[in-house]
């Protein structure tokens, strides 16, 4: 603090705290009308939470919304996780391999693979929705986990940041290793990843959240409910035809929707924020 | 482009380490795109039957085209409140969580969270609070005297998924805003203040010129979110309407192609996204070459 300013301090408390409950807001609604029944729900909705918590919970997750068609949640969210850990796991794998290749081998091409890496930058899913979608349904791998993953593993932003990473590991190191007589992979293996824990974690916990939150994807290539994954089942509920909406279990589906990536967020937050500043650097 | 100076050597082990990302690069990504550019040429009849060859047609009549004309305005409306909106915010957040040291980190905690959550569960959220008939958000405009329809008013449910977007895209400005702050040298704020600089003289004469670059990366990092990440929030919630009010770009190109079948079309669009997206990555990369450090 560089000098004393009692009102100004109040007011920036304010202001933060304020800000800091308009954000929370609707979650809170999300889990009060999560604890009600849809009778109260739909009448107006009360500010503090009811006695259904259980109840209503324990619907969602071990049938799911009936009337929408939906499969049960509790498999919406093995769907989920199986997708993002396969996206995360997935995009660290390759991007460490191919930029160990890219800093620790000279080859023909190098520039070459360097640029084919670059340049998925340029292509978010958005851009190319429906061409995708024909290569995936030629591959035979609609409704199935490996078409919802492995088409979003490919990741310029990691490879990246293991490249800039390895740029800094001394050479020293390389070079007591050569002495010693390993190979490369035994280099690789027994050196940098180990060298890399903090980099791996910082990057798990983002590319966990982006596959977590992936929308459009699943909504393509999942027609059959069995793989549909809960971010995007959601909306399945709240259109659920002619009758009225039960908001008590959409808000509920959206809290267990919402909760995994958040976990992670504030659990590894130091981690996070590292990473972020990291990646987009 | 640097190696290191100290490399390994093997005739096949670098072309098998690379072999995966290439691959999915190369069926994900590039031939995707070249059929985006291939097919964006072509016109296919009504049953499927015949195509041909069009030359830049589908971009001419996408141009004349008053409804794709519309979409792409709303985009630009709904990008630049967005960002406008989720960095006005997290600018103030973050000035006053700076000062206050000490509890800077609580303060990061209970803000930084609402970037986990995805877009298409934030506009569900505040869909849900904005409902006309049972939301809060409604009803406390009923109170001031606003009737609150976004089934029926464009103009709210364009606020809507405003709202929505900014909400979860706050937080991830703070945590910028928030440590280019930290990286202004007390000392420059301490000389300030003893030249009698009050705190909104000090926030307007140093800390905002010195957050330029910062600002800069954020408004394009955001005008990419606003334009290409916010496919979700707009599918779950508006779903378009009413009428067409908040058709933004992604959503009419997933719209044409999928439920419109007008494939030439969807692929012109795809084409001129991919343009903007990278034009804004050329913006972006200048920008990161050119970083002033301090």
């Amino acid at each position: 603090m560089v000098e004393r300013r009692p009102v100004l301090n109040f007011v920036q408390h304010f202001v933060l705290i304020l800000g800091a409950a308009i954000f929370a807001f609707p979650i809170y609604l999300a889990f009060v009308a999560s604890t009600h029944t849809g009778i109260e729900v739909n009448r107006g909705l009360p500010l503090l939470p009811g006695d259904q918590f259980f109840q209503n919970y324990a619907t969602v997750l071990g049938e799911g919304l009936s009337t929408a068609g939906a499969p049960p949640i509790g498999l919406m969210l093995m769907n989920s996780t199986i997708m993002a850990m396969a996206i995360a796991l997935g995009k660290i794998a390759i991007s460490l391999l191919s930029s160990f290749a890219i800093v620790y081998f000279k080859f023909p091409f190098r520039v070459l693979a360097f640029w084919t890496i670059f340049i998925t930058l340029m292509l978010p899913v958005e851009v190319r929705i429906l061409p995708t979608y024909e290569v995936v349904a030629q591959l035979g791998m609609l409704n199935s986990y490996a078409g919802l993953s492995i088409p979003l593993i490919a990741s310029a932003t990691a490879t990246f940041l293991f490249r800039q990473f390895f740029m800094t590991v001394p050479e020293e190191l390389t070079e007591a290793a050569r002495i010693d007589g390993a190979g490369p992979m035994k280099f690789f293996r027994d050196i940098l990843v180990p060298l890399s824990r903090t980099n791996l974690a910082a990057l798990f916990v983002i590319l966990f959240i982006y596959g977590w939150n992936q929308y459009l994807w699943p909504l393509l290539v999942t027609t059959d409910e069995s793989y549909y994954t809960v971010v995007m089942g959601i909306k399945r509920m709240a259109n659920a035809g002619d009758s009225l909406p039960e908001w008590h279990l959409i808000m509920a589906t959206a809290i267990l929707a919402l909760l995994p990536p958040v976990i992670v967020i504030l659990g590894m937050q130091r981690l996070f924020v590292r990473g972020l500043v990291e990646v987009e650097k | 482009m640097r190696t290191k100076r100290v490399t390994f050597r093997h005739r096949w082990l670098p072309y098998l380490l690379v072999a995966p990302q290439i691959v999915i690069t190369a069926v994900f990504f590039l031939w995707p795109a070249s059929q985006a550019i291939y097919q964006s040429v072509l016109r296919e009849d009504a049953f499927g039957l015949k195509t041909e060859f069009v030359g830049l047609a589908n971009f001419e009549r996408l141009f004349s085209d008053s409804a794709y004309l519309e979409s792409f305005w709303t985009t630009i409306v709904f990008s630049a409140l967005v960002a406008g909106l989720s960095m006005g915010i997290a600018l103030v957040l973050a000035v006053m969580a700076d000062r206050v040291i000490k509890s800077a980190l609580v303060y990061r905690t209970v803000l930084i969270w609402p970037y986990a959550v995805a877009p298409a569960i934030a506009g569900v959220l505040w869909w849900f609070l904005f409902n006309p008939t049972i939301g809060i958000g409604a009803y406390a405009m009923g109170q001031l005297g606003y009737d609150w329809n976004h089934f029926q008013d464009g103009n709210d449910a364009m606020a809507l998924i405003v709202i929505a977007a900014a909400w979860r895209q706050v937080s991830y400005n703070f945590l910028f805003f928030l440590a280019g702050l930290q990286a202004i040298p007390r000392s420059l704020i301490e000389a300030a203040a003893i030249d009698n600089a009050g705190p909104f003289k000090r926030f307007w004469s140093i800390q905002l010129p010195l957050l330029s670059p910062t600002v800069f990366f954020l408004l394009v990092v955001n005008v990419v979110y606003a334009f290409f990440e916010t496919f979700g929030i707009v599918h779950a919630t508006t779903g378009g309407g009413p009428g067409n009010e908040t058709v933004i770009l992604v959503y009419k190109v997933w719209r044409d192609a999928f439920e419109g079948l007008n494939l030439g079309s969807s692929a012109a669009q795809s084409v001129i996204l991919m343009v903007i997206v990278i034009a804004l990555t050329a913006i972006q990369f200048r920008y990161i070459e050119r970083r002033v450090e301090y």
